[in-house]
């Protein structure tokens, strides 16, 4: 971010370079320009969660934040049960949390505040831009505290509350994420189930929900039995706007969401990139292999996405069902390096080609795109992944490395270097906090169009 | 509605290319059709929202009309006396305003089933549950999906100005005076209030899909979102405010490919950009912008004229312009001769032309739309942008269809003043007299 005062006292207009690797137009002198990204606030911001066990706090933590790091916005999570365990060490039972225990409240208060410290550090010394403060927050004296440790930091507060009373989804949520808890890893579910529901109760009676009157100058989301409802008050900036449509369009029914590149393309065999060819004859065998899988896998309601490039169009054509092309999927856009094959780039750009092994991530071909901006363009769809069940997206490589950083949680470094072989279909099945990832080759050779990490020298 | 299949598109095949579907992956999305019904007492901003929201959705390609019970009632009802028509024990009255809901609702189904339109805002006030009992049936009888969208407001400010803005002009207030304009109103109101039931999300209409509005935007209450347009819609809503702020848009200086008569590409400013740059700093001066925001494309010509402008500037890649793919850095003439067909096929319908290899209007609306919602979020903002996005942003501000939208003067060196003004937009344009090329081409006439 530009500093105001500084800006004004330079002389100006300034000269303008291009930075090689990014292409993007910056004044000489400093280097530092406002190149518009997500979060232009300039305030950090911190999401408070609320709400009693077991009502998704967790889930919700780790999926916005894995949303929001991939969207380009620095975001970690602080969870405070795990400063607890550290501090703890040995899990006895649900007496810890029982209100009238002195001795179990002076630590918990404890770890929230050593976990406050820790926000603090990432959102004011390491440049983070926002910190999700995960934990039940759920008396109207530990939200204080927070808000003003926020307000002693600058720091903007958006509550996230989950409220839920369906013994069934709460009975669930147990079973997926709380048995296999640390916590628990010495009792026998039925046990542990049992710990867990009188933990709950410990909270219960001293539980104040974020409320219409009292609360109504904070910034919140309520969420009430997982989606049906929001409860929305007070949203004062780009960021909480993002996060509040994020939250509303996501859901937990189980589905499953299928990845895969179009078959291989006759410009895929010559080793060119980019282009809009069509399947060869190995291409069009994978499409059929495709359409025998999806049978086999018997998927209710599934929903085919293709780019508007040929080759993907073609394979959706073979597997005999609709689809919807979407433009935002066509692959990365090389630009002047359109068509062409490595050797040759290497040869008449090596300037450029230099530049892409550098960060690969943030290079953008001249007149092209870089994967940063293939994120953005992407980021539609993944909004319309998250709203929708069952899915398979037939696209490209670069592409299917977009979205598998999101799903699989994967860092901007090692987005480039994904393995996304052609005629391999991928399938994603939201399980706890998380993504299982089956890989499936459907047997049908093809060339390899991977280029690993170049050796640092 | 839209058919789910599609013909392949091979992409060297330019013939196929014109029968590619026309719709916008919006429009696509919304498969059945949609009544918004709007709920809430006089003066809560219904119509304000209506007809925002119906501006949106036909920017982003989603046919969508408005249906407003007070049109209905003044074609019907030749002059408007006094609020006593309004009172809920006026029988006859009732019956009058009944008849033209049912009329109002017929077109409705006209417009959804018969001409194609996709979702139909009923902008009444709706506040009786017989009243919405009788929209849900009528919907549910056309296989029609229903959002309802209700405007409460407690704060007395926010509606005394909401009416001296709107009502005061109102064609049933025509020669009155303020003061008895407001007064009216407000016993118009208490004539509502009487039978108001608002939606009770805990028992009774907790099935029902909607949206509360609260206070003017301060919360909202989200019920039973069923699909994608939905949510779009309410994100939509959420983000909308009434604050007053005005929007400039103007295109980068006079570039020297402009001069050339080049299409697109990334030149420089030519030495009448330059001194197009330092009138805008003289403008931004002179009209006391405080807090403004500036923002610009990627390309150089449009950070060139920012940074004469001594402020910090925001860089969007989605403000680029349009891709014209082929032709990138050709003029008119050479794309005539280089690309008869292609350049023959643009005038057919310069809207959704997609150049090869590059992008079309209706693909560059789709890549705006985060500008717009932001756009809408902030206050004062700049956008320095280009010929063909800056007619797409302002298509969205000026409700301007597909059709009109590629063909919208946009001229250099010329800065558009947008302001929020009752249910529109007024538009100031100020030339800051500094010559440039034209480089607007007008619609080919019919052959």
């Amino acid at each position: 971010m530009i500093d105001n005062q500084e800006f004004m006292v330079e002389g100006y207009p300034r000269e303008l370079t291009q930075n090689p690797l990014r292409k993007i137009w910056m004044p000489c002198k400093n280097g530092h320009i406002a190149h518009r990204r997500v979060c232009m606030t300039n305030c950090p911001t911190l999401i408070v969660t609320v709400g009693l066990p077991a009502r998704g706090k967790t889930y919700i933590s780790k999926k916005l934040t894995r949303y929001l790091n991939w969207i380009g916005v620095p975001t970690k999570e602080f969870n405070v049960g795990q400063y607890r365990r550290e501090c703890l060490k040995i899990y006895k039972s649900f007496e810890f949390f029982r209100p009238d225990n002195e001795e179990g409240l002076k630590i918990r208060r404890q770890c929230a505040l050593s976990a406050l410290n820790d926000v603090r550090q990432y959102l004011s010394v390491e440049g983070g831009q926002v910190a999700v403060f995960d934990a039940t927050n759920t008396t109207r004296d530990r939200r204080r505290t927070i808000i003003m440790f926020a307000e002693q930091n600058g720091y903007r507060v958006f509550f996230v509350e989950s409220v839920c009373e369906d013994p069934e989804v709460i009975a669930q949520n147990i079973v997926q994420v709380k048995l296999g808890n640390p916590d628990y890893i010495d009792c026998n579910s039925d046990e542990a189930i049992k710990d867990f529901m009188k933990r709950i109760k410990c909270y219960e009676s001293s539980y104040q929900p974020l409320d219409e009157v009292l609360d109504r100058d904070l910034s919140y989301i309520k969420i009430m039995d997982v989606g049906r409802r929001y409860l929305v008050n007070r949203v004062v900036d780009h960021v909480q706007s993002r996060i509040v449509y994020y939250l509303m369009n996501i859901h937990i029914t189980p589905r499953s969401i299928y990845l895969c590149r179009h078959g291989e393309s006759d410009l895929n065999i010559k080793g060119r990139i980019g282009g809009d060819s069509g399947l060869s004859d190995r291409g069009k065998e994978f499409a059929k292999r495709l359409r025998n899988f999806l049978q086999e896998q018997n998927i209710k309601n599934l929903k085919v996405w293709t780019s508007q490039m040929k080759r993907t169009i073609q394979t959706a054509e073979i597997l005999g069902v609709s689809y919807e092309q979407w433009k935002s999927l066509n692959e990365i856009d090389a630009g002047v390096c359109e068509e062409m094959m490595y050797e040759e780039i290497q040869e008449r750009y090596p300037l450029e080609f230099a530049l892409r092994d550098q960060d690969k991530y943030r290079y953008r071909y001249p007149k092209g795109e870089s994967y940063e901006d293939l994120v953005q363009r992407l980021e539609p769809v993944i909004m319309e992944l998250e709203r929708q069940e069952n899915v398979l997206v037939i696209c490209h490589q670069a592409v299917l490395r977009c979205l598998l950083a999101y799903f699989l949680d994967k860092t901007a470094d090692e987005l480039p270097y994904l393995k996304c072989p052609l005629h391999t279909v991928l399938k994603l099945t939201p399980v706890a906090y998380g993504c299982e990832v089956e890989s499936f080759c459907l047997s049908v050779d093809a060339v390899n169009t991977q280029r690993d990490r170049p050796e640092r020298l | 509605m839209a058919a789910r299949h599609q013909r392949p598109v091979a992409a060297s095949d330019s013939s196929a290319r014109t029968n590619e579907k026309k719709c916008s992956w919006a429009s696509y999305m919304t498969n059945s059709p949609t009544m918004i019904v709007m709920i809430g007492l006089p003066a809560r901003g219904k119509t304000y929202m209506s007809k925002k929201l119906t501006r949106y959705l036909n920017w982003i390609g989603v046919p969508t009309k408005v249906f407003n019970l007070g049109v209905y009632r003044r074609n019907a009802v030749k002059s408007y006396k006094s609020y006593d028509f309004f009172r809920h024990d006026n029988k006859e009255a009732m019956e009058i305003r009944k008849k033209f809901a049912i009329v109002a609702l017929a077109d409705v189904k006209t417009y959804l089933s018969e001409e194609g339109g996709q979702i139909a805002v009923f902008d009444a006030t709706n506040t009786t549950r017989e009243r919405r009992e009788l929209i849900l049936n009528f919907a549910k009888d056309n296989a029609y999906k229903v959002f309802f969208v209700e405007s409460v407001c407690d704060d007395p400010d926010v509606i005394a100005e909401n009416i001296m803005d709107v009502k005061v002009s109102s064609p049933d207030y025509p020669e009155r005076d303020r003061e008895s304009v407001m007064g009216d109103f407000l016993k118009r109101i208490e004539c509502y209030k009487v039978t108001y039931q608002p939606l009770d999300p805990d028992e009774h209409d907790k099935n029902l899909s909607f949206i509360q509005v609260i206070n003017v935007g301060r919360s909202f209450l989200v019920n039973r979102v069923q699909d994608y347009i939905q949510s779009k819609i309410v994100y939509y809503l959420m983000n909308i405010h009434v604050h007053s702020h005005s929007i400039y848009l103007c295109r980068h200086g006079e570039s020297h490919h402009n001069m050339e008569g080049r299409i697109g590409g990334d030149s420089e400013l030519s030495e009448r950009g330059k001194e197009f740059a330092a009138a805008l700093k003289r403008f931004v001066k002179e009209h006391k912008l405080s807090d403004l925001k500036v923002w610009t494309s990627q390309l150089r010509r449009t950070i060139q004229t920012a940074e004469e402008l001594g402020i910090p500037y925001e860089q969007w890649k989605i403000l680029n312009e349009i891709d014209a793919g082929v032709c990138e850095e050709m003029t008119y003439k050479m794309i005539e001769e280089k690309y008869p067909e292609e350049y023959a096929m643009r005038d057919q319908d310069k809207y959704h032309y997609r150049y090869p290899g590059g992008e079309s209007y209706q693909d560059l609306v789709q890549r705006l739309e985060p500008v717009i919602m932001e756009l809408e979020r902030q206050a004062n903002v700049l956008v320095i942008c280009h010929q063909a996005v800056m007619r797409c942003l302002l298509a969205y501000f000026l409700d301007k269809g597909a059709d009109d939208l590629p063909f919208l003067k946009c001229p250099l060196h010329t800065v558009l003043k947008l302001t929020p003004v009752a249910y529109g937009c007024k538009v100031d344009v100020f030339d800051l007299g500094v010559e440039a090329v034209n480089t607007h081409r007008d619609r080919p006439l019919v052959q």
